[in-house]
């Protein structure tokens, strides 16, 4: 056998076309469910997109206020904008925001208009709506332009670093000085149960539970300051948020309007961790992920958290598939390769022998079978124990498989995980641990094929057959992986169609149904 | 092999160390009674001579003497980073440690499923709301969402107990009503607003509605939880226990598992 071995592994082709195709038959009834439905945060999200900001005097946003009305209206089924933009044309009021506080006020009822109506309100909806969509487009190439101007991250794996103090004004200089000490990306950790409300809270944002809000204000002022930096660094200084729980929708297309670079965006977390009704979150992904693709943001998808309450060892496969499964809705919405931050973690139990060979067949296969996406490598968290100099070496560890396999970005691991919120010293050591790791062997990926038939080899294609058996078992259930979900087969949770958070903002669309905003995104 | 711990510091002696009279040691580097210790801080100063000197002064006044700088590193332009070496001259009297013992054993989420599954032979099942018109999931939601809290995975976690998060602005009927249906073991309740006591009276409303739908020895665990609740109230509020600010979900299920696992063998 003269073969040439194919990559580093030798992923049998076959093999890796069938695991796409079976990816493919799992999404695609999830795919055509999330196109019947709409949710209130889509129809929300639509509102934003056409200029509605800001909120009344008690802080419920002015979207929410006129969607439940124009909900007990006319219900949800038909989209929020044949009715509104139906009340603007006859004159109810001069603006939305305007409209907003009269329907709150319950001094304008809405219809669904029919006919003529109907097409004046929807062309009307368009055009406005198309204004957000075309800020969304000068934000991108904004963008573009900056990084031209400013320099780009010196190197891969970009090295990603985590703010999260609960008040802006403490975010923006702790993020400016990350920035200056190497951080290539910041993220901004977002408070304890945002996910979980069905509104975004307004305005900059001084107090949160171990984050800070989700704001477009908030959003805003950390771009600015981070353009700053940019330029004072020679750099541009990406910013990244959590397009995730109830407003996906929504903060997607708040990120896209204020020039946000990557949104945490995983198919699949939101079910499973935070029992948000996956309908509810099917349908909302579709539409944030199809922002995400307009806006040119990076998605970083959440498989890292399988991680966190499975054994990294017997779950490998499920980090994969969920790879593969974020890779089809991903594409479907519209993103492509280099937009996928595909998730994955460094958490085998350091005690287990082999753990490292484990790892790096781990990060491997990720990184063979989906050559051209930039992968999010996560550092360890379950087994840091407290021992900052045991972690320390871990994280060493950790590194040194991000530099074998070509990851894309790296999230930079603390020592002091599970003791304190990064110091200032947790984050230049651990800067450290990477700069030394990238320049010592930063360039040993070349040197280094694994064995073939060996261990790292055997392991990597062991993890893709289990991927391709676990699809095949959710396939085996009538409603595929909505049952799978329902039966508890992803991670340990039972998570069924018909329960969960936001269930109640689902509906299933009429025959009249009109959505401007999706309208659009579908077009590209 | 393995080495007797050396303990005593020289000034006992070498006597055999006892534990009901305690001891007194002092921190070990390579020879016993050596006092050695070893710390790193950052000084919001630039790096220097003087830097270096602050370093160590401030280590001489923690009690270290002598106080070795043996290292130092600028970190940006404001901030120093320094490990020093040095030796203490402190005793310590373990007799004279005071700890307080909580009323029931850590476990992990392995040791609990284990208790539950023995004590029981069944799952054990959480009902978990926000009462009244507090909105405020976070406390509710840490403590039950797997996604969990300060590192700790929550009670959905917990294969042996079976949650049922009924979320936010959950009447008192309501919650009653799923309990019963439930066959709930365990009622958890979160209260984040205090505004005019809403916290107090929303908890005593409930435990009273509990009172009254129950037979005394057939009533559910019930435990309120919050930031501003004070954990000696129990008694107070009707209710079996009340957790404050910094619960994790561990202690919540070790608190349980402790409670309908040992005391009162949940029929």
């Amino acid at each position: 056998m003269s073969r040439r071995p194919r990559g580093k592994l030798d992923l049998d082709p076959a093999t890796v076309k069938q695991a796409r195709a079976l990816a493919r038959k799992v999404g695609r009834p999830i795919v055509t469910t999330a196109k019947k439905h709409t949710t209130v945060a889509v129809e929300r999200a639509t509102l934003r997109l056409a200029g509605l900001e800001g909120a009344d005097a008690e802080g419920t946003p002015w979207v929410n206020r006129l969607m439940d009305v124009v909900r007990a209206d006319t219900g949800l089924e038909h989209g929020v904008a044949l009715p509104v933009w139906d009340a603007l044309a006859r004159g109810e009021a001069a603006d939305l925001v305007t409209l907003a506080q009269k329907a709150s006020a319950g001094s304008v009822t809405f219809r669904l208009p029919e006919g003529r109506d109907a097409t004046r309100a929807r062309t009307a909806s368009r055009k406005q709506v198309g204004r957000g969509i075309k800020r969304i487009d000068q934000r991108r190439v904004e963008r573009d332009r900056m990084i031209k101007r400013q320099g780009d991250a010196p190197r891969t794996p970009w090295i990603y670093l985590i703010v999260a103090t609960g008040d802006i004004y403490e975010d923006i200089p702790q993020a400016q000085q990350a920035a200056r000490e190497g951080a290539d990306v910041i993220a901004v950790i977002r408070s304890t149960g945002q996910s979980l409300l069905d509104y975004v809270p307004e305005g900059a944002t001084r107090e949160g539970f171990a984050g800070t809000y989700a704001t477009q204000e908030n959003f805003r002022l950390m771009r600015a300051a981070l353009d700053q930096s940019g330029k004072e660094l020679g750099r541009y200084i990406r910013l990244t948020n959590y397009a995730s729980g109830l407003c996906m929708p929504e903060i997607a297309a708040l990120a896209g309007m204020e020039r946000l670079d990557m949104m945490l965006n995983d198919s699949m977390y939101g079910i499973l961790f935070r029992d948000i009704n996956p309908v509810r979150t099917f349908v909302d992904q579709r539409f944030s992920r199809q922002v995400h693709a307009r806006a040119g943001i990076i998605i970083n998808t959440g498989e890292d958290n399988y991680l966190t309450t499975a054994d990294a060892i017997e779950a490998a496969h499920t980090v994969t598939t969920s790879q593969l499964l974020n890779e089809y809705f991903a594409k479907e919405a519209g993103l492509e390769d280099w937009q996928l931050g595909l998730g994955h973690a460094f958490e085998i139990d350091p005690e287990v022998p082999d753990s490292f060979r484990m790892e790096l067949a781990h990060a491997l296969l990720a990184r063979e079978l989906f050559p051209d996406a930039p992968l999010k490598w996560m550092p360890p968290t379950r087994h840091m124990t407290g021992d900052v100099f045991r972690g320390y070496l871990l994280d060493g560890f950790f590194n040194l498989v991000g530099a074998l396999t070509g990851q894309g970005i790296l999230l930079v691991g603390m020592m002091t995980e599970a003791v304190v919120t990064p110091w200032i010293s947790d984050r230049d050591l651990a800067l450290q641990n990477v700069r030394y790791v990238m320049n010592a062997a930063g360039e040993l990926h070349r040197d280094f094929r694994p064995e073939p038939d060996g261990f790292i080899v055997t392991r990597a294609n062991q993890v893709l057959g289990e991927s391709l058996e676990l699809m095949g078992r959710i396939l085996e259930h009538e409603h595929g992986l909505l049952d799978a979900i329902a039966d508890g087969t992803f991670g340990l949770m039972k998570r069924p169609a018909d329960a969960g958070r936001g269930l109640d903002g689902v509906a299933k669309k009429s025959s009249v149904y009109y959505n401007p905003a999706s309208e659009i995104l579908e077009e590209a | 092999m393995s080495e007797p711990v050396p303990t005593a510091g020289f000034e006992t002696g070498a006597s055999a160390p006892s534990s009901t009279t305690g001891e007194i040691v002092r921190p070990y580097g390579d020879t016993t009674g050596d006092g050695m210790v070893q710390i790193s801080f950052t000084l919001p100063i630039p790096h220097s001579k003087v830097a270096e000197g602050a370093a160590a002064q401030l280590a001489n006044k923690m009690g270290m003497d002598p106080a070795l700088v043996v290292h130092a590193k600028p970190m940006g332009p404001g901030f120093t980073f320094f490990v020093v070496y040095g030796r203490v001259h402190h005793l310590v009297d373990t007799s004279k440690v005071v700890v307080v013992e909580r009323d029931y054993p850590l476990l992990t989420p392995k040791e609990a499923n284990a208790a539950i599954k023995r004590a029981l032979r069944r799952r054990l099942t959480v009902v978990g709301a926000c009462i009244g018109t507090d909105a405020h999931t976070v406390g509710i939601d840490a403590i039950l969402n797997i996604k969990g809290f300060a590192g700790e995975k929550g009670l959905e976690y917990y294969r042996e107990l079976k949650v049922v998060n009924l979320g936010a602005q959950v009447s008192v009927p309501q919650l009653v009503e799923r309990a019963r249906a439930e066959k709930a073991d365990a009622v958890l309740v979160s209260q984040v607003v205090t505004q005019r006591d809403a916290h107090l009276l929303n908890t005593r409303e409930m435990s009273a509605a509990f009172r009254e739908s129950y037979p005394s020895d057939r009533r559910p665990l019930l435990i309120v939880g919050g930031p501003r609740f004070d954990e000696a109230m129990a008694g107070e509020l009707g209710v079996d226990r009340v957790f404050s600010r910094g619960t994790t979900p561990g202690e919540v299920a070790s608190y349980l598992v402790h409670q309908l696992t040992t005391q009162r063998k949940a029929s």
